[in-house]
């Protein structure tokens, strides 16, 4: 996409009609991660983004769709730089993309000054969905304590009595901790929040030995997964104590574990709004057409959240009639969010927030290939603690 | 008092330090004799984490790989000191550390490329993926055991080498005064090679041995470098066994810090406070030791003679 875009740009200036092609075409401006560590996460992402393009058929309401990818190399001033970029000399009509909460925090206001509309695909800070919401800010994935919310009221369903939390000392570990204890109706018998400079958990492990949990709850999102997962197993504790993570074993995670043979996380359990296996037709589509485009790979929920963000914006274009200048008529349909999602239904709440469904997922080896599989509904219809501080 | 848990930490507070030990070896002889400021000691911890995961995939050998990557770490630790290196030593030390910082970045970017975002690793064997028992129910993984027993080893042939070795004597003289060694018609630029040769395999073991449990990862240097430089300046730069003694204390402190600080702390404040402070003072409590050693003993613990 990248080579597609640099290659328009020129071609466009040479057929001498540039006015009339950026009157004609919807541009919307993608900032992911795709470089450092983290670019599993991006290009998971950029995948979905283009199966999204594909099933809208490179249009939106009857207009030429074209998306433009950047990289923020995972520092908030790359990314409001890009931002930057691609609303004064792309001209881009919507920003979306946005994996991190710090650097989403730096280059929304850029955009939302702009008059643009930004919709996150991922990063859910939670200021966001109550005093700092704003009219054009939309969020396709969810605020951050929603799912570790939803953790809590699994660990009660599973009769989890004494937990042990495990979490990163900086701000979504933080809300991941809030959303855990919000819930959680047993007893927190300990609780370590290490900094995100730490790879080696040798004293947090030593101390859940001692603390005898009957379960432990876990955020260590990407590089940190297969460390801690590593340790947990060599300290025995695999076989004693039940893992239960947030964030922490996706589908972009997943085939590493396989290739490192990590076999203790086969059937655990994590919660989410969505699951590969969730059944309805939109879903079935997606991760098909996502598999033919990456490699044979299952989704994440990063993907998952990247193509309905891309139809939560072709939803409003749409019911604008193709003006996408037209921001009020545009963030009107967007509220209503009249498109097929991978959730099976989507809803918003005032704060631009989805109202959904959080499943418990448990980790399968099926046909050779490692994944997750939904197995219940845990909460329903949940909507962010702190809607009620936005004052839409 | 929860004696096990005590008696758990202290071994894995023993095992950091061994870790940090290897490390802060290199980079104290590097620093010490040749007065190279070098930033990239981490890349070379790097180096033998991706070297080991590579080797030990082609073998199937844990034993075998990791025997394969020691001689090649020395190779790529003389072939940077021979590009590289050498042209810096005349260079004032924001040179240096500018040069060094580049090849981070360097390396950082290549092993990004080179072995893709998601890095490697290392499994164990069955026969290290246990844990052994000790008395009293105290309970260490076979695999950190097998990091102590083997870091005490490397430092036990450091001490010889060091103390009754002829090449130990050139080292231990040019910790001390540099320029007279040289003057006494010793091949400098030749022991200067070979310093930075065993420096790096020190550093590349430590990141072989580390690998099984924290995997290998672009990067993954920085953070272990700020630690041993912490180590070098409590034990007095240039000084082996100061950088064995510092990096043990520095092991234990940060490990014993990190499990007891928030319980002791709910003795004397509530709950959420504990939970704020807790991991910033333990996090910070290696700072705190060195500047106290700082303002005690300015040069560290063990000072070489004569600097």
């Amino acid at each position: 996409m990248f080579k597609k875009t640099l290659l328009a740009a020129p071609l466009a200036a040479l057929l001498a009609v540039p006015s009339v092609q950026a009157a004609e075409s919807i541009k919307v401006g993608i900032v992911l991660t795709l470089t450092t560590p983290a670019s599993i996460i991006g290009k998971n992402m950029k995948a979905a983004y283009e199966v999204a393009y594909d099933h809208l058929g490179g249009k939106i309401g009857g207009k030429k769709l074209e998306l433009i990818f950047e990289d923020d190399g995972l520092k908030p001033n790359i990314g409001k730089q890009k931002t930057e970029k691609l609303i004064k000399k792309d001209k881009v009509d919507f920003m979306t993309g946005f994996i991190w909460s710090h650097v989403m925090g730096a280059s929304a206001p850029v955009a939302l000054k702009a008059g643009k509309i930004f919709v996150s695909a991922n990063a859910g800070h939670s200021l966001y969905a109550g005093k700092k919401c704003h009219k054009n800010f939309f969020n396709a994935a969810w605020e951050n304590s929603q799912n570790p919310m939803a953790m809590g009221s699994l660990l009660n369903q599973r009769g989890v009595k004494k937990l042990y939390v495990l979490s990163l000392n900086y701000a979504a570990g933080k809300q991941m901790v809030a959303g855990v204890e919000r819930t959680f109706k047993g007893n927190i018998v300990g609780k370590d929040l290490v900094p995100t400079s730490h790879k080696d958990w040798s004293a947090e492990i030593a101390k859940v030995k001692a603390a005898k949990p009957d379960g432990v709850f876990v955020f260590y999102p990407g590089a940190w997964g297969p460390a801690f997962f590593t340790q947990y197993k060599q300290a025995g504790l695999d076989k004693t104590t039940p893992l239960y993570s947030v964030f922490s074993v996706d589908g972009a995670n997943l085939p590493i574990f396989q290739k490192r043979k990590m076999k203790h996380l086969i059937g655990t359990f994590n919660t989410m709004f969505w699951a590969p296996d969730l059944d309805n037709a939109t879903n079935k589509r997606f991760v098909a057409d996502f598999g033919k485009k990456y490699k044979g790979q299952i989704p994440s929920h990063y993907a998952a959240q990247a193509y309905d963000s891309l139809m939560l914006i072709a939803a409003g274009v749409k019911a604008a009639g193709g003006d996408a200048s037209n921001t009020d008529a545009v963030r009107k349909g967007m509220e209503k969010a009249d498109f097929a999602s991978v959730r099976g239904k989507i809803k918003f709440g005032k704060n631009h927030f989805p109202i959904q469904n959080f499943y418990s997922r448990q980790v399968i080896n099926k046909g050779g290939k490692w994944q997750l599989s939904v197995r219940q509904t845990v909460v329903e219809d949940h909507a962010p603690v702190m809607s009620n501080e936005c004052k839409l | 008092m929860n004696y096990v848990l005590l008696a758990e930490q202290f071994f894995n507070g023993f095992q950091l330090g061994i870790i940090l030990f290897l490390v802060a070896a290199g980079l104290t002889l590097i620093f010490g004799i040749m007065d190279l400021v070098n930033l990239a000691h981490g890349t070379l911890y790097m180096f033998g984490a991706f070297f080991a995961a590579t080797f030990v995939m082609l073998t199937d050998s844990l034993i075998l790989g990791m025997l394969i990557a020691l001689p090649v770490m020395l190779i790529a630790g003389i072939l940077l000191e021979l590009t590289v290196l050498r042209t810096l030593y005349e260079r004032n030390h924001l040179d240096q550390v500018l040069a060094t910082f580049g090849l981070i970045i360097f390396f950082n970017e290549f092993f990004l490329i080179a072995w893709g975002p998601e890095g490697t690793g290392i499994n164990l064997p069955p026969y290290l993926s246990g844990t052994i028992s000790l008395p009293g129910g105290i309970t260490v993984p076979d695999y950190r055991m097998v990091i102590i027993v083997s870091g005490l080893l490397v430092a036990l042939f450091l001490y010889l080498l060091v103390s009754k070795t002829r090449i130990g004597m050139l080292i231990r003289a040019g910790a001390s005064n540099r320029e007279m060694v040289g003057a006494l018609g010793i091949n400098i630029k030749l022991l200067f090679t070979l310093v930075f040769g065993l420096g790096a395999v020190l550093a590349g073991f430590s990141g072989m041995i580390i690998t099984p449990i924290t995997q290998a990862e672009s990067g993954m240097g920085e953070s272990i470098l700020i630690l041993a430089f912490v180590v070098i300046v409590i034990g007095g730069i240039g000084s082996i066994k100061g950088a064995f003694i510092a990096a043990i204390l520095t092991g234990l402190i940060d490990t014993m810090g990190r499990s007891f600080i928030d319980v002791a702390l709910l003795q004397i404040m509530d709950t959420l406070s504990a939970e704020t402070a807790g991991p910033a003072i333990s996090s910070m409590l290696i700072y705190i030791l060195m500047a106290v050693i700082l303002a005690i003993k300015p040069s560290g613990l063990f000072p070489p003679k004569g600097a």
